[in-house]
């Protein structure tokens, strides 16, 4: 279930996330929401379904996207696995640590995604870093309302019903 | 079960994923040469495991070949010491014998210019005292040497038979201090007495002090002695100095070196009838 769960949301976040291609600070997407989701899922599951989750959202990111498949499957991959990581050692159930996270995953997407495509010569990044502070502003900033969101629906609609039958 | 286990290994599992992205990258770009990086990386890595395996496999061919394999070495090499040692004794063999065919050349050379009978001889001994300066030979009455025949090298004067026997001869040589020679300066054709003076140099006697004389005159034997030829190279003049008497003291350095005697020619011509051109050594 939690499975079915993961990858509903991964294929929501890409849904979502190709309806914002348009909106792009200097050549980077401005927000990142299947970073966000793999993030989220490492946040909750552990580094190994973060993992899985970042390889598999990242490979199919890669296919719809990217020239070459492969480099940002990488980087979400290590993105899901250090959060992953990350959650075990630390207490992350706050908005501003989970801020931090998501500030610290998106520098390492975008080092290792950036920095691969540098690397094999594919691509080049004149001065990045306002663009990376840009997108993990707003990972930051999605990421944290999206996670609260997320985690107080269940409850508000639980409220909702148990209202509802003592009414009656 | 095995994938319960990948599950509780996120490191494993990280390293798996991470080796599959990349090859999934390098399947999909080219390096600065234009050739896939797959290819390039797959070829490069397994030659690195082939460098590998070859240095591996040196290794142990060198270890084998260096070391195990050396068993029987030793003892090789205990054989070619050997042979070794009797190849240069052998080489000094051949060293010496060819130094006795130059030695032998210089003999029959010189035995041809004197004009001379002479017999060679070989020095088997040398003194047994050290107060005497003399040599023995190889050959004796049997070969008809007499007492005061005169003995001779291609370096000059040696000395002469003082005791033949049937097979050997005692040689007094010239440097003994009971020696003595008839000699004449070639320069000036001053005469004189060489004697020996037991120290391995000798001494020219009775040369009048206003005979002219100098440091590096070559002497010769004069022939008024009756025992050595006329003509034959005594030694060089090394020091002049004013005697007592009217009389130089002259030192004369023997041409013979009689530490490195090994063969001579006796010279069998009675000294009546020897005839040596003057000058002729």
């Amino acid at each position: 279930m939690k499975t079915a769960a993961a990858a509903a949301a991964i294929v929501v976040a890409l849904a979502l996330q190709t309806t914002l291609a348009g909106l792009v600070i200097r050549g980077t997407a401005a927000i990142d929401l299947v970073l966000i989701v793999v993030v989220y899922i490492a946040l909750k599951s552990g580094p190994t379904t973060g993992l899985v989750a970042g390889t598999v959202a990242g490979l199919i990111q890669d296919a719809l996207s990217n020239p070459i498949l492969g480099i940002g499957g990488l980087a979400k991959t290590m993105v899901g696995f250090v959060s992953g990581v990350l959650a075990t050692q630390f207490i992350l159930n706050g908005p501003l640590p989970r801020f931090v996270l998501l500030l610290t995953a998106t520098g390492l997407h975008a080092a290792i995604f950036m920095g691969l495509y540098v690397l094999l010569g594919l691509r080049e990044f004149p001065d990045p870093m306002p663009a990376v502070i840009g997108q993990a502003l707003g990972n930051g900033f999605v990421g944290v309302v999206g996670f609260q969101l997320f985690e107080w629906l269940p409850g508000f609609v639980d409220r909702r019903r148990a209202g509802r039958f003592l009414k009656r | 079960m095995a994938l319960a286990d990948i599950r509780h290994r996120p490191g494993v599992l990280l390293g798996a994923a991470i080796l599959l992205h990349v090859v999934l990258i390098s399947a999909q770009v080219n390096t600065a040469s234009g050739l896939p990086m797959l290819q390039v990386v797959t070829f490069g890595s397994f030659s690195e495991v082939q460098r590998g395996t070859m240095s591996t496999v040196d290794g142990v061919r060198n270890l084998w070949s260096g070391y195990i394999a050396l068993q029987g070495v030793h003892r090789e090499n205990d054989a070619l010491k050997q042979e070794l040692q009797t190849l240069q004794v052998r080489v000094q063999e051949e060293r010496a014998e060819a130094q006795r065919t130059v030695s032998l050349r210089q003999l029959l050379e010189l035995r041809e210019r004197a004009n001379l009978d002479t017999t060679a001889a070989e020095v088997i001994a040398a003194a047994a005292s050290p107060e005497f300066r003399t040599v023995t030979i190889d050959k004796g009455t049997g070969e008809g040497l007499q007492t005061d025949m005169a003995v001779i090298s291609p370096a000059g004067v040696v000395g002469r038979v003082i005791l033949p026997a049937r097979r050997a001869s005692k040689v007094q040589l010239l440097i003994d201090r009971n020696a003595a020679a008839g000699a004449l300066i070639e320069r000036t054709r001053v005469q004189g007495v060489v004697e020996g003076v037991g120290d391995g140099s000798l001494r020219m006697e009775y040369v009048p002090g206003t005979s002219d004389v100098k440091p590096g005159d070559l002497v010769v034997t004069s022939g008024i002695d009756g025992i050595y030829p006329k003509g034959f190279v005594i030694g060089t003049i090394e020091q002049v100095e004013r005697g007592n008497g009217g009389y130089h003291e002259i030192t004369v350095r023997p041409a013979v070196d009689f530490t490195r005697l090994e063969e001579v020619l006796v010279v069998r011509t009675p000294p009546a009838s020897r005839e040596v051109p003057e000058g002729e050594s």
